[in-house]
């Protein structure tokens, strides 16, 4: 058989191996273990829309934040009842007809990350003529603006109070779909020679100008692709936890999401994957540190905040000793398994002849 | 509002924007020499605050003293920060040593959780300080009147070190063209590390004036001024002293009046610094007094 | 016999840095189907004058005509897209990249699928994919890189690393061709292999070809016709002959090269 009918059967086989894992662990695991892996899918699609604009097209951006904000808030106030929305909003009502809108929970997340993509166009237009760290700097502003301005719509936001009580659709199955709708799309798209030219933008803009790439197209296309799954990572998280208040939504979530995509290894999609496993559950394994430990009859205090400095700690050092992460920019893929050794390199030029 | 209250809100502004220009310098400074953004230099602003803080309550310091305890403390704290942090990843791609300030940032923040906690601690302030006097109808504090001198004398100093100094001298040359004033036989890494020694006294010295004039510190504090010091600093023109004092000057201005003559706005105070980040970026991306780089292929 | 169209035609092309005057009226006009060259002493303004062409220079004053079309002032993305290809003069490779993905990117700007169409994997995107790997592949056994498709860019060595950055202007179908010091590094049985190689994809791709070369050997061995550069002033154009013995080009640039040149 072919390469991709091969691949097509082997995918199919490992989607239903998670199928089978997921219906296993549903049954099996308590709450915290579960919450533990709906976490991970989320933080991975987070992870995937941050590499995409940053890992795989260079531009970094910090403004993530802003777009999961957007979308945990679009979606929210989509899928609360008109009731509790009634009651919640305390500081100013809901305006007409967010009060009185109701939709399922695949087109309200669908929605936030659409809504979110929309705001990314508008942002990427002035902002995404800068390059490094100004590019860096404008994002966070914008997200910061964001954060500031829902605050502020009490009308539509409830203000700083936030929202509570988001019904929590947002459970295994619907968030390792939405983790497999994200990983296929990017996976198509970075493995196309689009995706090449992504990484041409990445590696030498002027180059690639050179060459014919819109290359300012390109990155707005990127920018708005990736905002649109930061909305869709948000949505989910906020009916995962099912309360979201603009404070949620500060510099750190982005910080947080930084280092998984970097931990797992900029342009690597496997990495991204691997970086959310890993730094999830480092995450929730520090919490002890901040708990009390007990040992026989003494109890060792917890320390508060010490779980965020090991975390700070860790970003360094990985960025000093091992910038590229777990992954670099390889992949694993099924080639990885079936390949029949590479051509060895006892090329010592590798040259050859002109024809 | 009447003119009293006017007065009153613009020595408010002037306080606050002066704090704000000594910030943005320790940002311009190591951005013109390393084309890096400090994002950690908000929190040796906080640290100015809390070594006065501890050397009055736990040192039993003379105010100073405590003074110039922590800010040779906050100097100290900076170079080793840039030893520690950006040193190792001069080569590196640069957003790597962006992104180790980011986690030295957080780093230090929540270390200061661990160490100081998290409660407000209100700093000890000389009583002549902020004995308010009145001027007609203005009700002012001396407070008001010491941090524009204070600055206008740290400033003065600065500029003197920056252009009748070597080590002045040698920063400029950084700035212009690290390789070739390397080959020159400067010791670059030692004025870099003086660079970062300047810039974080000055922010220490912030910090201190920040913490008598809102007297309650908290690990957190050095968050938001230090973004909006770092947006004046681009504001000003990134790379230029002056550039930095003038758009701290203007923030300051901007935010006080703002709220001043439009109540209604206080909510969004916070973005005014990030819609004029904005605006100066897409109009004039050099910043006021900055100047322009040629792409060269 | 009739002159051939003029491909290229700049207008009393300048460029100004500030007080400096980088290229200062430079006019030319490109026979199409030549190769031909351009050259002087380091920093005449040669890439200065490459950087207008390709739009990555606004010039000052001046207009830039191509294929009879005004050309000024385009972006350098629809430069390309026009005909006009380059190579740089300290290789400009995407690093991280393999040889073949390299020349796959060049083949982007004569696409016609949408992106939208990748994720949905329609079966016309798909045959385009499968035509752009191929015609890459193609381009890389003409410069002789087929071996080294799945290698990273930045392994190989210098000379092939040129000859991949070759492959890749050619990916892009120009009309035009601008090489900058191809020759660079290079000893002289690779730069006579460069030379025939030149003659070859010029042949080959019915391509006009304007370089930039210090080189002597391979300036006078494939150009046709010559201009020459000094302090941003053209002074003088003519055949490889008539530039060889013109006084103002011995004095300015040609000098000791030219003694080696004649003692070969």
């Amino acid at each position: 058989m072919n390469t991709r009918t091969r691949n097509f059967i082997l995918n199919c086989l490992l989607i239903a191996a998670l199928g089978a894992f997921l219906y296993w662990a549903q049954n099996t695991l308590d709450g915290y273990k579960i919450q533990v892996l709906n976490l991970i899918a989320v933080n991975a699609i987070l992870a995937l829309s941050l590499n995409l604009i940053y890992g795989f097209t260079g531009m970094f951006s910090l403004g993530h934040a802003g777009f999961m904000a957007i979308g945990a808030y679009v979606c929210s106030i989509l899928i609360l009842s008109p009731a509790q929305k009634e009651a919640m909003w305390i500081l100013e009502p809901l305006i007409w007809p967010l009060s009185v809108i109701k939709a399922p929970f695949f087109v309200a997340v669908l929605s936030g990350g659409l809504i979110a993509a929309f705001f990314a166009l508008l942002i990427a237009i002035p902002v995404l003529r800068l390059g490094g760290d100004y590019l860096g700097i404008a994002t966070l502003g914008f997200a910061e603006i964001i954060r500031v301005v829902l605050t502020n719509l009490s009308f539509i936001t409830n203000g700083a109070l936030g929202i509570k009580g988001i019904p929590p659709y947002a459970n295994i199955w619907w968030n390792y779909a939405w983790l497999l709708l994200t990983l296929f799309f990017i996976i198509r798209l970075v493995n196309s020679n689009f995706g090449n030219v992504l990484k041409a933008i990445r590696d030498d803009e002027i180059a690639a100008k050179n060459m014919g790439i819109n290359t300012f197209f390109y990155r707005v296309l990127a920018f708005t692709i990736g905002a649109f799954f930061a909305g869709v990572g948000g949505a989910l998280m906020g009916s995962l936890i099912t309360t979201i208040d603009p404070r949620m939504f500060m510099f750190v979530l982005t910080f947080n999401i930084l280092m998984i995509a970097v931990a797992g290894g900029l342009g690597s999609i496997t990495g991204s994957i691997i970086g959310s496993i890993v730094i999830t559950i480092l995450l929730e394994w520090l919490r002890f540190v901040e708990n009390p430990l007990v040992i026989g009859s003494f109890e060792i205090p917890g320390i508060p905040g010490m779980r965020m400095v090991i975390f700070s700690l860790a970003l360094i050092l990985i960025i000093l000793f091992r910038r590229e992460g777990i992954m670099g920019m390889r992949e694993i893929t099924w080639d990885t398994f079936f390949s029949r050794g590479r051509r060895s390199p006892e090329h010592e030029e590798k040259g050859g002849k002109m024809k | 509002m009447s003119g009293s209250m006017f007065i009153q809100h613009l020595f408010n502004a002037i306080t606050l924007g002066s704090l704000y220009g000594l910030i943005a310098i320790g940002y311009t400074m190591v951005y013109g020499i390393l084309r890096l953004i400090n994002f950690a230099h908000g929190e040796i602003f906080m640290l100015g605050a809390y070594l006065v803080f501890y050397a009055i309550t736990l040192l039993n310091l003379p105010w100073g003293l405590a003074v110039v305890v922590a800010i040779l403390g906050s100097s100290l704290c900076g170079i080793f920060v840039d030893k520690v942090a950006y040193k190792p990843l001069r080569d590196a791609p640069r957003i790597s040593a962006l992104i180790s300030a980011i986690g030295v940032s957080f780093l230090i923040q929540n270390l200061s959780i661990v160490i100081f906690t998290g409660i407000p601690r209100p700093v000890a302030r000389p009583d002549w300080l902020v004995k308010v006097f009145k001027i007609g109808n203005v009700r002012i504090l001396p407070l008001a009147i010491v941090v524009p001198i204070v600055t206008v004398l740290l400033v003065l100093g600065l500029l003197w070190i920056v252009y009748r100094t070597k080590p002045g001298l040698a920063m400029r040359a950084i700035s212009k063209d690290i390789e070739t004033t390397r080959l020159m036989g400067v010791s670059v890494n030692k004025i870099i590390a003086f660079t970062f020694g300047i810039g974080s006294a000055l922010a220490a010295a912030s910090g201190i004036m920040w913490a008598l004039r809102y007297p309650q510190i908290h690990p957190f504090m050095g968050l938001v001024p230090g973004l909006k010091a770092f947006i004046a600093a681009v504001f000003g023109g990134i790379g230029s002293i002056q550039g930095a004092m003038i758009g701290g000057m203007l923030l300051g201005l901007i935010e006080i009046m703002a709220v001043a003559f439009f109540p209604h706005l206080s909510g969004y105070r916070d973005a005014f610094a990030f819609v004029l980040l904005i605006v100066i970026l897409l109009l004039k991306p050099t910043g006021l007094m900055g100047e322009k780089l040629e792409d060269k292929i | 016999m009739t002159t051939p169209a003029s491909i290229l035609r700049t207008e009393n092309l300048t460029m100004r840095f500030g007080g400096l005057t980088a290229v200062g009226n430079f006019s030319i006009d490109v026979p199409q189907g030549k190769i031909v060259g351009l050259i002087g002493p380091n920093g005449a303004g040669k890439t200065t004058v490459f950087n207008m062409i390709t739009g990555f220079y606004r010039p000052t004053e001046g207009r830039i005509f191509f294929d009879g079309q005004d050309i000024t002032g385009f972006q350098p993305h629809m430069v390309c897209r026009s005909g006009i290809s380059r190579t740089f003069q300290n290789i400009r490779l995407f690093t991280n990249e393999t040889v073949l993905e390299n020349v796959m990117i060049g083949c982007h700007v004569r696409r016609k699928s949408k992106w939208w169409m990748a994720p949905l994997g329609l079966p016309s995107f798909r045959a385009e994919e499968e035509a752009i790997r191929e015609k890459s592949m193609d381009l890389l056994k003409s410069v002789g890189l087929e071996d080294f498709a799945d290698e990273p860019s930045a392994s190989l060595s210098y000379g092939a690393q040129r000859r991949l950055e070759i492959a890749r202007a050619l990916a892009t179908d120009p009309k035009f061709l601008l090489l900058d010091e191809p020759a660079a590094g290079m000893n002289p049985q690779e730069s006579q292999e460069l030379m025939s190689f030149i003659r070859n994809i010029q042949k080959r791709f019915n391509l006009t070809i304007l370089l930039i070369e210090h080189d002597m050997k391979v300036v006078m061995g494939v150009c046709e016709y010559i201009w020459v550069l000094d302090y941003g002033v053209k002074i003088a154009e003519g055949n490889p002959d008539a530039i060889q013995s013109d006084q103002k080009v011995i004095v300015a640039y040609l000098g000791e090269e030219y003694v080696k040149y004649v003692e070969n």
